[in-house]
C-alpha cells in the first residue's frame, strides 16, 4: 500500500516536472528583442522578416505628447490574417515596446498607452502568414517620458 | 482580483456582432532607469506576459516591455463572444509575481 502510494506520487510529480518547462516555453518572456536598442535587432529577435509598408494599417497617436510618460496608441490592422502586431519607438532606451498575437476571433485592432523618451516614429509591423508589413506615425514629444 | 479593472461589453449579437474588452491594471511598470528622491536606482519592476482568453480558450497573448505605461491600459475586440461568456487576463511580471482579473460579457 505503501509502495503504491509512493508510486502514485513519484509519478505525480514526475509529471508535473514534465509539464512545468511546456507552460514556461509557450509563455516565454522574449529577453533579447525587449533589451534591444535598436529596432533593427528588437525585429530579429522578434523573427520578423522583411517588411513592407502598407496602407492597411492605421496608427492613432497624437501629434504631440506633452508628456512621454502616457502616449495612448490606437492600432487598426486591415491586412487579412494578421496574426501578431509588434510596436516599436525608435529613440526608446529599448526599442520594442509589446509584442501581440491574435487568435480566436480576437480583431487585429487594439488601444494602449506607451512610454516616449523623445520625439520618434511610433512604427507597427505585422505579420500575416510569412508577409510583414509596416506603418509609423510620428509624435512629437515635449516631456521624457521614460525617466 | 483586485488589480485589473475590466469590462466587456457585446454590440449586436454573437454571430455578428463585436466584443469590446477594456482593462486597466494596477502596476508600477518601473523601468529600472528611475531614481527615487535619494538618488537611488528603482529597480525594474515591470508586467512581461499577460495571456487575455474566452471562456477559458487563448484569445490575444502579449509580451510588453518597459514601454508599457505605468498602470497598463488596453482596449481589445472579439469577434464570436455571446452575452455572459467569461472574459480573463492572467499576467506575470519580471518579479515572478501574477495576477488575474475575469468578467462576463455584458450588452452594450
Amino acid at each position: 500500500m505503501q509502495r503504491r502510494n509512493f508510486l502514485k506520487i513519484a509519478s505525480g510529480v514526475a509529471l508535473a516536472l514534465l509539464m512545468h518547462p511546456m507552460r514556461v516555453l509557450a509563455n516565454l518572456w522574449n529577453k533579447p528583442a525587449f533589451e534591444a536598442v535598436k529596432i533593427i535587432d528588437a525585429k530579429t529577435n522578434l523573427g520578423l522578416g522583411q517588411e513592407m509598408p502598407s496602407k492597411d494599417i492605421d496608427i492613432v497617436a497624437p501629434d504631440r505628447a506633452e508628456n512621454g510618460a502616457i502616449v495612448q496608441i490606437e492600432i487598426t490592422s486591415r491586412i487579412p490574417n494578421t496574426e501578431s502586431i509588434s510596436v516599436l519607438v525608435e529613440n526608446n532606451p529599448t526599442s520594442l515596446i509589446g509584442h501581440f498575437v491574435f487568435s480566436n476571433g480576437a480583431l487585429p485592432q487594439l488601444v494602449t498607452r506607451i512610454k516616449m523618451a523623445d520625439t520618434s516614429d511610433v512604427k507597427v509591423i505585422v505579420k500575416a502568414g510569412d508577409a510583414y508589413f509596416s506603418a509609423a506615425k510620428n509624435v512629437v514629444v515635449l516631456e521624457n517620458g521614460c525617466g | 482580483m483586485d488589480n485589473i479593472k475590466m469590462r466587456a461589453k457585446l454590440s449586436g449579437d454573437a454571430n455578428s456582432g463585436t466584443t469590446e474588452v477594456k482593462l486597466i491594471m494596477n502596476h508600477p511598470m518601473e523601468t529600472g532607469r528611475k531614481k527615487d528622491d535619494f538618488g537611488q536606482l528603482i529597480p525594474a519592476h515591470f508586467i512581461q506576459l499577460v495571456t487575455a482568453k474566452l471562456n477559458g480558450k487563448t484569445v490575444l497573448e502579449m509580451q510588453w516591455g518597459t514601454g508599457i505605461s505605468k498602470n497598463p491600459y488596453l482596449t481589445f475586440y472579439l469577434k464570436g463572444a455571446a452575452l455572459n461568456d467569461k472574459i480573463s487576463i492572467d499576467w506575470v511580471d519580471n518579479l515572478g509575481k501574477t495576477g488575474n482579473g475575469e468578467i462576463l460579457v455584458v450588452a452594450a
